[in-house]
């Protein structure tokens, strides 16, 4: 177990270093020149903008200054913004825990709603009552969410001033953008969990728990959860994963900091570096809870746990 | 429940019907069924698939599934607890404990995610109150009872075999000595020679509780091994009933006459089989009169108008044939 | 009398071992009626058509239906900021132009987008899926490593890093979502073609000395086309989606352009004051991406042999 567990960690090398190749090389297509930014409004001659472009090594050819930023990299130096003038990393890691939380906030929300609902349009199927749940998590999945938080901000905020509009603070200013990250996932969760139970509800084991004499309640929610949770963690986790990378437009419109806006911002300002350390490292961090989420899938599996017991490969 | 006297009576149903209701077709599954069990009896409940076998075995513990499953009419006496009449918390009392079901299929029967020592012992949690430790000790002691290893309690179902599946069902069947056990094709999913294995250690265990028992199955032989009495089914109901003498060995029913001509005959090799031509009416739509009417060499005008009448031959043996209403009228299958 | 058995145990036989190879315009002709019949059954699916065949129209027509150049584009200071009345049944936006005529042609563009979008991911991945699925081995772990490697960076931060690298224009923005739907379409594709090159009819074929690219092509493809179609429905939801999102971001399609969700930015910006500027156009794609879910679901449901009774 723990040996599979190391190989999918050392498979992830070649595909961070991938995806840092990939980032690095297109967002030095970018346009604009950040020299000119930095400069500013000194009216430099050409030879002092190329001495400042030579400063940041800008001068070299694109292979040379992705292995240099690779070099860096590995000893933990993403490079130092243009703009800010601040390490890049440490920039990330103080908007990073924002962006968590948001993410976290989403997910327990999505989890306390849909897997009842699930499980009730399950047991209920083909019923007024799941046929409305199935159609709310159709309307649900197809908001876009830039768009929910909008009019969640008009509602809640600006008519009835319940809740504020945006920035990070109490629980307060975490509702309405947790409730707006959260609608898509819900609503992909309420039909996974729906699914999932309808296959687990025809299963023969449950006829030979309730010919045991267990109690309807306790056959629905022990044995057939038990078995339905299975798939419905492994999406959870990776939907977990996809909204931690899709945050950027919720913080956009909720003016969260984390680090969506974070790159956002990096981007208009032309800060390269920023943007491209910040990618990177999320896609990284997300790989490792895909990672986490596909062992979580063998720990709770006991069918997938022997079989990496034995050595094979899922 | 009295357990006085020997020839007591385990299980009595009467008038049986379960439809199940598909959409706008009605599925009869089991019509007007009548039937019994004395204690300590093994009853073979023998037909074709989609005889009704299946859905007689789970009306007996009401464990139809509501939608589509209707159960009409009919009332279950098991033990002296009238069955249908019973509130749902005092069915979850009786099943697993006074009767107990083993299903057909052993790789699907038992849950993945919970250990074979798990799933016995939660039957001792349910019926007996003792808590998990002590459940669990008495679960491994049952895994030796039905020969495993008690160390493999903590072990996963997809870590056994099929055989070895199908003795952990029937250890949590057993677990709480229950009076009536019913065995619903328990052997069909395996190996011949895993086969006569559990065969042998149901009877073992059947004898050495005193439990009456139902063995559902479309193979005689297994009847012939295991059984004291039989009863064929046919559409969802009865056609012949009686000790395992009255039907091997005076066969009435034209119906029973075709499953033993359906057998090779190990005595005369060469001897052709002989099915029966068509096959069983759609349980949706059953002709008015005898259902085997359509196939039966016997039939006559009297047997398509309405159901055949039960004729019983001796105390313990009855047809359901219309022509043992005519004079002088046998099967050609003789007495042996 | 005998004949005529012979030959019908002959067709169902052919029909059972080689579903394409053998009596495909049989085969055909009867499984279209048959998903059609399936389909048809689904009454989400039907909204989900005819939803979709409107905003076709709506697409195809715009020019008809609305003028570009006076009602699209055209700068009516005098008129601006009019919340929704019997002239202006949607209102006008911050430069006086009707919000329902800019709402309307931006049907052309979302829908533009999105076909072409999901078309670029399509042709690239269904092709590297096919060729993984069937290959294995070595170029199969290739593939799949560089769509992993594709996969691993969020969509929407993929599609700013492409657009912002490229530049903001509608094509370029075309590229980037079909760039980000690439992964997807390679999985399924390499997952259906792997079980299917195992199937026997593709052993024959191979047998019968069909080169590799007729078979992948013209026997492999053919029967991994339900997951793809499924696909290709859901993603053009998802496309459009992105494409909004991007505009949104101010990273889409250029200034006057009358797309959605360029047009939910501004409506931010008098978000206080002037909310109708931000529902209509909001409605306007969850209306499609509604259509497209429901159609690709139904699809998904028609398509499915488990599902068939």
């Amino acid at each position: 177990m723990l040996k599979y567990a190391i190989k999918r960690i050392l498979l992830m090398i070649p595909v961070i270093l991938g995806v840092s190749f990939l980032v690095y090389f297109i967002m030095d297509m970018a346009p604009g020149d950040v020299i000119s930014v930095i400069a500013g409004d000194q009216n430099l001659t050409t030879e002092q903008l190329a001495e400042l472009r030579a400063s940041y090594g800008l001068d070299k050819s694109v292979f040379v200054r992705y292995l240099l930023y690779m070099k860096n990299f590995l000893r933990g130096d993403l490079g130092t913004s243009y703009i800010t003038h601040k390490p890049v990393l440490q920039s990330f890691m103080e908007k990073f825990p924002a962006t968590l939380m948001l993410t976290i906030a989403s997910i327990l929300v999505t989890i306390i709603i849909s897997i009842p609902l699930g499980i009730y349009s399950a047991l209920k199927r083909g019923t007024i009552k799941d046929n409305v749940a199935l159609v709310l998590a159709l309307l649900g999945q197809s908001i876009p969410s830039f768009w929910l938080g909008l009019i969640l901000i008009i509602v809640f905020s600006l008519n009835l001033h319940w809740l504020p509009s945006g920035g990070i603070g109490g629980i307060k200013n975490v509702i309405l953008p947790a409730l707006t990250m959260g609608t898509g996932m819900t609503a992909i969760l309420t039909r996974t969990t729906r699914s999932s139970m309808l296959d687990v509800l025809r299963q023969d084991y449950l006829q030979t728990a309730r010919a045991k004499g267990v109690p309807e309640k306790k056959v629905i929610l022990k044995h057939a959860l038990s078995n339905a949770l299975i798939p419905i963690i492994t999406i959870a986790g990776s939907h977990f994963a996809y909204c931690l990378g899709g945050s950027v437009l919720i913080e956009t419109v909720f003016a969260w900091p984390g680090v969506g806006r974070l790159i956002v911002d990096s981007l208009n300002s032309r800060d390269t570096v920023m943007v491209t350390g910040c990618i990177i490292l999320k896609s990284t961090i997300i790989g490792f809870i895909l990672l986490l989420v596909d062992l979580l899938y063998a720990v709770i599996d006991p069918r997938i746990k022997a079989q990496f017991a034995k050595g094979y490969k899922r | 429940m009295n357990k006085e006297s020997l020839s007591e009576s385990i299980l009595e149903i009467r008038d049986l019907t379960v439809h199940y209701e598909v959409g706008q077709e009605v599925i009869k599954a089991v019509n007007h069924l009548n039937l019994s069990l004395k204690k300590g009896r093994t009853l073979g409940l023998v037909g074709e698939t989609g005889a009704g076998k299946t859905t007689t075995a789970l009306a007996i513990q009401k464990l139809i599934m509501s939608p589509p499953g209707v159960i009409k009419s009919g009332t279950v006496d098991i033990c002296g607890n009238k069955i249908m009449e019973l509130s749902v918390k005092d069915l979850e009392l009786i099943r697993g404990s006074v009767v107990s079901m083993i299903f057909q299929d052993p790789m699907t029967s038992l849950n993945p995610v919970f250990t074979v020592g798990e799933q016995i012992a939660e039957s001792y949690m349910i019926h007996e109150g003792i808590p998990k430790k002590q459940a669990i000790e008495k679960a491994m002691k049952m895994l030796e009872t039905v020969g495993i290893p008690r160390n493999r309690a903590s072990e996963f179902p997809h870590q056994f075999s099929g055989g070895m599946r199908q003795r952990v069902v029937i250890a949590i069947a057993l677990t709480c000595n229950p009076q009536l056990l019913i065995a619903d094709e328990p052997t069909t999913a395996l190996d011949v020679t895993i086969q006569a294995q559990i065969l042998d250690l149901m009877r073992k265990l059947k004898e050495g509780r005193g439990m009456s028992m139902i063995m559902i199955t479309h193979a005689l032989g297994i009847v012939a091994d295991i059984c004291d009495e039989v009863a064929v089914m046919y559409a969802g109901r009865i056609v012949e009933k009686g000790s395992l003498a009255d039907i091997f060995n005076h066969t009435k029913h034209p119906y029973t006459e075709g499953l033993f001509n359906s057998l090779p005959n190990i005595r005369n090799r060469s001897m052709r089989l002989i099915p029966i031509p068509g096959l069983m009416p759609d349980p949706a739509h059953l002709p008015a009169g005898c259902a085997f009417a359509p196939r039966c060499k016997y039939a006559g005008s009297d047997c398509t108008a309405e159901q055949p009448e039960e004729h019983w031959i001796s105390d313990s043996h009855m047809v359901a044939c219309a022509a043992y209403g005519r004079n002088g009228f046998h099967i050609e299958r003789h007495e042996k | 009398m005998k004949n005529k058995n012979i030959h019908r145990l002959a067709r169902d036989a052919e029909k059972a071992d080689a579903p394409i190879l053998v009596s495909e315009r049989y085969a055909r002709r009867s499984q279209s009626t048959e998903i059609w019949i399936q389909f048809r059954r689904n009454k989400g699916a039907i909204v989900g058509l005819v939803l979709v065949a409107i905003l076709v129209f709506c697409a195809l027509f715009a020019d008809v239906l609305v003028d570009y150049d006076n009602d699209v584009t055209g700068i009516n200071i005098s008129q601006k900021l009019i919340r929704p009345c019997r002239a202006h049944p949607f209102g006008t936006d911050d430069l006086g132009r009707d919000i329902l005529c800019r709402v309307l042609y931006g049907t052309r563009y979302s829908l533009s987008i999105g076909f072409v979008a999901v078309i670029i991911g399509m042709a690239i991945g269904v092709t590297f899926g096919a060729i993984a699925g069937y290959f294995s081995g070595l170029a199969e772990d290739i593939i799949m490593r560089l769509t992993d490697i594709l996969g691993a960076v969020p969509s929407t931060l993929m599609g700013i890093v492409i657009v912002s690298a490229l530049g903001a224009s509608t094509f370029n923005l075309m590229l980037a979502i079909g760039i980000t739907s690439i992964p997807e379409f390679v999985r399924i594709t390499r997952a259906t073609a792997l079980s299917v090159s195992r199937q026997d009819f593709v052993e024959s074929g191979r047998a019968a000395g069909f080169s590799q690219k007729r078979i992948i092509f013209f026997h492999v493809l053919p029967n991994c086309l339900s997951p793809i179609i499924v696909q290709t429905t859901l993603r053009i939801a998802s496309a459009i989606i992105a494409a909004s999102s991007l505009s949104f971001l101010g990273l889409g399609v250029p200034v006057p352009a009358p797309e959605w969700g360029a047009m939910l930015s501004i409506g931010r910006q008098y978000i206080r004051t002037y909310p109708h500027l931000t529902l209509f156009p909001g409605l306007a794609i969850m209306i499609t991406v509604l259509a497209f879910n429901l159609l690709g679901d139904g699809l998904r449901d028609a398509l499915d042999p488990k599902l068939r009774r």
